[in-house]
């Protein structure tokens, strides 16, 4: 009950509770003491005057606002140079067109028909044949090997 | 018809300055009050208020109406203030031991007492005074969240919904908090209780 004491002096309980307490204190002189010894508190609370903000404070707040730095979403970059947000959309496009771009029409065609398959194998065979004479040419095999980054080079040493 | 606190907020939310400057003048004194009542320093209560507002402009971006604007406000003001509070107290009490007598104008400048001052009524501004001291320090000596929670309740008429969440605390918890701060005031302030019962 003596929660309530400051929600009845502050007018906040609810109808219900109001008149519940209204009935205690009709019976209970230390509560009734109490409600009118706070309500003496409440009263000496309300003497305190209050104090004006300085003239400056307006000034600090706005000062530190406009000190504040912009912030912007992560994408307003993309507003800000169009140029940009146009060559991304290009690219996007040219990525998806790439991905979903069906296969080789003469791949599709050899999947349906074995014999023609060996025709494809056979009509690349010259190419394959170079890549033999390439990866086997002499010449190639005299040129200085890569040197790797973990191996001390001549000027180091 | 002026815009409630959650649409100015909106607004400053969508880049409206202005709406920050109309927030800012609302609860520029309120705030100030409240933290000079906490921290007993009106240039230290400036400062916090300056950080409050400047919170809530950073946190413009991600503000969700979830909340009463005061609530969110004097929650931040009341975080700052009990952590300004717990890291002075002991530099206060030092200052205190050594400190002249003084009269706090309640415009926050601690001058020292100036008996020579030119006023007709001098008796009877320096009694009242003396029982706005006695008032003051009656505050001062609740613990810090005690006191926060009379200070809202007092004097920024948030209901007892608001005010637990700006503490973290339950609203029974916040009713026990509030009885415990008014029979401390209750026994601190009987001589003037009693004074004034006489008069």
């Amino acid at each position: 009950m003596e929660t309530r004491l400051l929600g009845y002096i502050d007018g906040r309980l609810k109808e219900k509770e109001q008149r519940e307490m209204e009935k205690h204190l009709a019976g209970c002189p230390a509560c009734t003491v109490r409600v009118n010894e706070f309500r003496s508190v409440s009263s000496l609370l309300d003497e305190l005057p209050q104090i004006e903000p300085s003239a400056a404070f307006d000034v600090r707040v706005r000062a530190r606002i406009a000190a504040e730095p912009v912030k912007q979403p992560w994408w307003s970059w993309l507003g800000a140079a169009p140029r940009v947000l146009v060559a991304a959309s290009m690219l996007l496009l040219a990525t998806v067109w790439v991905g979903h771009r069906p296969a080789d029409s003469n791949n599709m065609a050899s999947s349906n028909n074995p014999d023609e398959t060996q025709i494809m194998q056979d009509q690349d065979l010259p190419v394959l044949e170079n890549y033999d004479v390439l990866a086997n040419f002499e010449p190639l095999t005299e040129l200085p090997q890569p040197v790797s980054a973990d191996e001390p080079t001549e000027q180091d040493m | 018809m002026a815009r409630t606190d959650v649409q100015l907020m909106l607004d400053v939310k969508a880049g409206d300055e202005q709406s920050f400057a109309l927030l800012l003048h609302r609860y520029r004194t309120p705030l100030v009050n409240f933290l000079y009542r906490m921290v007993r320093n009106r240039e230290q209560a400036e400062d916090l208020a300056q950080e409050v507002f400047i919170r809530v402009y950073r946190a413009r971006a991600d503000y969700v109406p979830s909340a009463k604007f005061t609530t969110w406000l004097f929650r931040i003001a009341t975080n700052l203030a009990l952590n300004s509070v717990r890291d002075t107290r002991h530099q206060r009490m030092e200052v205190s031991l050594d400190a002249p007598v003084t009269v706090d104008s309640e415009e926050g400048d601690e001058r020292p007492l100036d008996v020579a001052e030119k006023n007709p009524n001098i008796e009877e501004h320096l009694v009242q005074e003396a029982q706005r001291d006695m008032i003051r320090h009656a505050i001062d000596k609740l613990p810090e969240k005690q006191r926060a929670a009379v200070l809202l309740h007092k004097y920024q008429d948030l209901d007892y919904g608001e005010i637990s969440k700006i503490l973290s605390c339950s609203e029974s918890a916040l009713k026990s908090l509030l009885f415990r701060a008014y029979e401390t005031l209750r026994v601190e302030l009987a001589p003037l209780v009693a004074l004034r019962g006489k008069s």
